[in-house]
């Protein structure tokens, strides 16, 4: 693989992640539970869906093949889709979200802060303006498994159970392949490897706090980085692309 | 006031370092880091200020209706208060 490939590749993937969960979450825009809570659930998303833009922008500029961000986002399929699962998991109820979201809130801001370092300039500038954003992702999400926790018996049954369901596809996030090796060795990607215990020792912090139980033995899924997914990605992707595929070059 | 949106909070912001807060709406929220991040959500989201202020209204002492007479209007006829007989200096910015 050169270095263009795995830089396509790597670009692809991060944008594909904050891409699937931006959409994600913009399914809670109008069903939050609360006006504000509904606000700032899609002030987040909308971060994230920046993010998606400046990432697979910076692909198609990569791969020079005269696609363009709407393209990638727009006309491939979930076979050619490179998004982590935890990202493509239903929502659930809001203790499932925030518990999703405070996973990945922790990751990005260790992984992020990382890619500020990278030598590549460009993903060192998405990674530097992303940094301020997802503190305050962290910040919101955090204080929700905080008060998930320790509120009623309910809320805290509820943020278990969201935490039982998601756990399993914590893991991939930090599985690194021959596109992570051959960035590394340039100083361009992040070594995911370094990264895990940083975001443990957070999250154990995290849950203990809140009182969450981490069961052992628990079946770590994985796919992503191949192109293999959970069978929601397909929906997603229905819901998400039907309108460019049914109308290609409609414009606002 | 309370209901399953949470108690409700007033929301100060300041546009710049120095200035006044200002009231700028109410949000609600169950506690003091929602409130927070609520207002910030709300009411900061296009740069309209620099620093946040929430305040529970349930804390907020407010005059009257009834007392507008008694409060206010006895001012109205002591010119001598009102600061208008002189200029004020283009330097000076704020006041």
């Amino acid at each position: 693989m050169n270095l263009n490939d795995a830089l396509f590749k790597y670009s692809i993937r991060l944008g594909d992640t904050s891409l699937i969960l931006a959409q994600r979450l913009s399914e809670w825009t109008g069903h939050g539970p609360f006006l504000e809570e509904d606000l700032a659930l899609t002030n987040i998303t909308l971060d994230i869906f920046g993010r998606a833009k400046s990432l697979l922008e910076y692909a198609a500029k990569i791969e020079d093949k005269g696609r363009t961000e709407d393209d990638l986002a727009f006309l491939r399929t979930d076979r050619e889709y490179f998004n982590a699962l935890i990202t493509e998991q239903p929502n659930g109820d809001y203790a499932k979200t925030i518990m999703r979201q405070a996973f990945i809130d922790c990751f990005d801001l260790l992984f992020y802060t990382a890619l500020a370092k990278s030598k590549d300039e460009t993903l060192a500038g998405i990674a530097t303006k992303s940094i301020k954003e997802i503190t305050y992702h962290k910040r919101h999400s955090f204080s929700w498994v905080m008060r998930f926790g320790n509120g009623t018996e309910e809320s805290h049954t509820r943020l278990q159970q969201g935490f039982d369901e998601v756990w399993a596809f914590t893991e991939e996030l930090f599985e690194m392949n021959e596109v992570d090796e051959v960035l590394l060795k340039e100083g361009i990607a992040v070594d995911l490897s370094a990264l895990k215990p940083l975001w443990l020792k957070e999250i154990t912090e995290l849950l203990d706090k809140a009182n969450v139980q981490i069961p052992e033995g628990v079946y770590m899924q994985k796919g992503s980085r191949k192109g293999i997914h959970s069978e929601h990605l397909g929906y997603i992707l229905a819901e998400m692309q039907s309108l460019p595929r049914m109308h290609p070059n409609a414009k606002w | 006031m309370s209901d399953s949106q949470g108690p409700l909070w007033e929301v100060f912001v300041q546009k710049k370092a120095g200035q006044p807060f200002v009231h700028c709406g109410n949000l609600h929220a169950f506690d003091k880091e929602m409130a927070l991040q609520n207002a910030r959500d709300l009411y900061t989201r296009r740069g309209e200020g620099m620093s946040l202020w929430v305040v529970p209204s349930s804390a907020i002492v407010a005059s009257s209706p009834e007392d507008m007479g008694s409060f206010f209007e006895p001012s109205n006829d002591k010119i001598f208060r009102h600061p208008t007989f002189y200029q004020i200096p283009d330097g000076v910015g704020h006041m």
